[in-house]
């Protein structure tokens, strides 16, 4: 059984949140440049060209690329080969957050209680999704969330009936929604099947899914596609005001669920949609 | 491009009324920064006086230190920045929705504050604030927090250090890039700029 200790794994989180922070991922930086070129509204375009020399700024300066660095959100696959020594996971988790949240001068956004506020100082507790998968392997995805996009989000309980018809329109309903609050160009990300609480799960991980590609069903791929195309219509456009570049991606994760139900949910990211993912 | 337009801030309320919606402009002078926990304690601030039924101006709710900066005139910037590393002024300076701050608003701008600057769509009842008090809405870029820290020139926390991220900065700026979405007569670009697109696309 390989065994490793959690001081490894608290650096690496600490340089995951960092890293992810000041450096766009490159799955989006060439889906934006490709996106600024073909943008033909003329605010837009000027938005488009802001947010290039925004993300430049922020990678040779190491200046933070959005002044919200989210809540740490992560997806951890443990193998179930591998021996853990130290701390507690999730302790060590926290730990690396603390760390890189507070030496790498990024902002601290999370409050103790959702009513009293008082705010953590250390951007602590992250939020933690683990699996178990097969080998000794430990699979981190840091995925650090803003609020703008997050709070125009929506879970919708739709039924059988409303078919592929009704997943489009909901969808479609949610980008409107969410306008120009949620920071467009933006990446949907959309969870459908399994119950309520597993639909928003798999609509934030598909947000960490690499821009451009597909899911693996054929029909759900077409359907991306199709919203994607649907959504750029909208005239939304680049900070909401007016253009082509509405979103960059819609990622679809699907799950079997209930003969009386179609769960979806639509999470909503910004065009800042931070991934990374380390294997230790 | 048109060339660039330079307003001085804090504005004189006759150039808020010659500002339209669609306007790019650039802004220099002294903006203040206050987001969702600041505004909550000014907004409280003013109704806990108003309760005795004394019924102030921004001026006077600064004079009586129930506010701690006079907000005639002035305008807010919807931020909580990353904190800045040695030699910085301030660390990433984006903007952030402001609906969350639409509660607050009327209230505000009934006691002068005139103009604002955030992301995102504002209530009917801060648009008809805006319009019956002559102030402006205005957009920075949402995400481009990193470019903006660049239009910051100096920074210093004035109020509210304990809420940090959230306390009340001043701060001088130099062409810091905006753009007009609600003017002083109501025109909402958020409106007009998506169907002007697709009228013509």
């Amino acid at each position: 059984m390989r065994t490793i200790h959690t001081d490894i794994i608290i650096d690496t989180i600490k340089d995951m949140c960092i890293s992810a922070n000041i450096f766009l991922a490159a799955d989006m930086e060439g889906r934006l440049r490709q996106a600024a070129k073909e943008e033909d509204g003329k605010l837009g375009k000027q938005i488009m060209n802001q947010l290039i020399e925004n993300m430049e700024i922020a990678a040779k300066e190491e200046i933070p690329i959005c002044q919200d660095t989210g809540m740490a959100v992560f997806f951890v696959s443990v193998g179930q080969d591998l021996h853990i020594e130290g701390k507690n996971l999730t302790d060590a988790i926290n730990e690396g957050v603390r760390r890189g949240y507070t030496e790498g001068y990024l902002r601290k956004s999370v409050v103790k209680d959702p009513l009293i506020r008082d705010n953590t100082g250390d951007n602590t507790p992250a939020i933690i999704h683990y699996d178990i998968v097969p080998g000794d392997k430990l699979e981190i995805t840091i995925a650090p969330k803003g609020f703008g996009s997050e709070n125009m989000s929506k879970v919708y309980m739709l039924k059988p009936a409303d078919g592929e018809e009704g997943v489009k329109a909901a969808v479609l309903e949610a980008v409107k929604d969410a306008g120009p609050n949620a920071c467009p160009p933006m990446v949907v990300g959309v969870g459908l099947g399994g119950d309520f609480e597993l639909a928003a799960k798999m609509a934030k991980k598909a947000l960490t899914r690499e821009a451009g590609s597909h899911s693996p069903y054929e029909h759900i791929a077409r359907i991306e596609k199709e919203l994607l195309e649907a959504v750029n219509k909208t005239g939304i456009g680049p900070g909401g005001l007016g253009g082509k570049t509405t979103a960059l991606a819609v990622n679809i994760e699907t799950f079997a669920t209930h003969i009386a139900g179609m769960p979806l949910a639509v999470n909503m990211c910004c065009h800042v949609n931070r991934h990374l993912t380390r294997i230790i | 491009m048109d060339s660039k337009k330079v307003v001085r801030v804090p504005f004189e309320k006759k150039e808020v009324e010659e500002l339209r919606a669609g306007d790019y402009i650039y802004l220099t002078g002294t903006l203040y920064s206050a987001r969702d926990a600041a505004h909550k304690r000014l907004y409280d601030s003013i109704l806990e006086k108003e309760a005795t039924g004394v019924a102030l101006t921004g001026n006077e709710l600064y004079e009586k230190k129930i506010l701690p900066l006079d907000i005639t005139g002035n305008t807010f910037y919807y931020l909580g920045p990353t904190p800045a590393k040695e030699g910085q002024v301030i660390g990433s300076a984006g903007p952030t929705t402001s609906s969350r701050m639409d509660k607050y608003t009327p209230l505000l701008l009934e006691k002068g504050l005139l103009g604002m600057i955030g992301k995102g769509k504002r209530s009917q009842a801060v648009i008809d604030s805006i319009v019956e008090n002559g102030a402006v809405y205005m957009a920075a870029v949402g995400g481009a927090g990193a470019l903006l820290s660049k239009c910051i020139k100096e920074s210093s926390v004035i109020a509210y250090d304990d809420l940090g991220t959230e306390a009340i900065r001043k701060m001088e700026v130099e062409d810091f890039p905006v753009v007009v979405v609600i003017d002083s007569k109501g025109n909402n670009l958020y409106e007009t700029a998506v169907c002007d697109y697709l009228a013509n696309h």
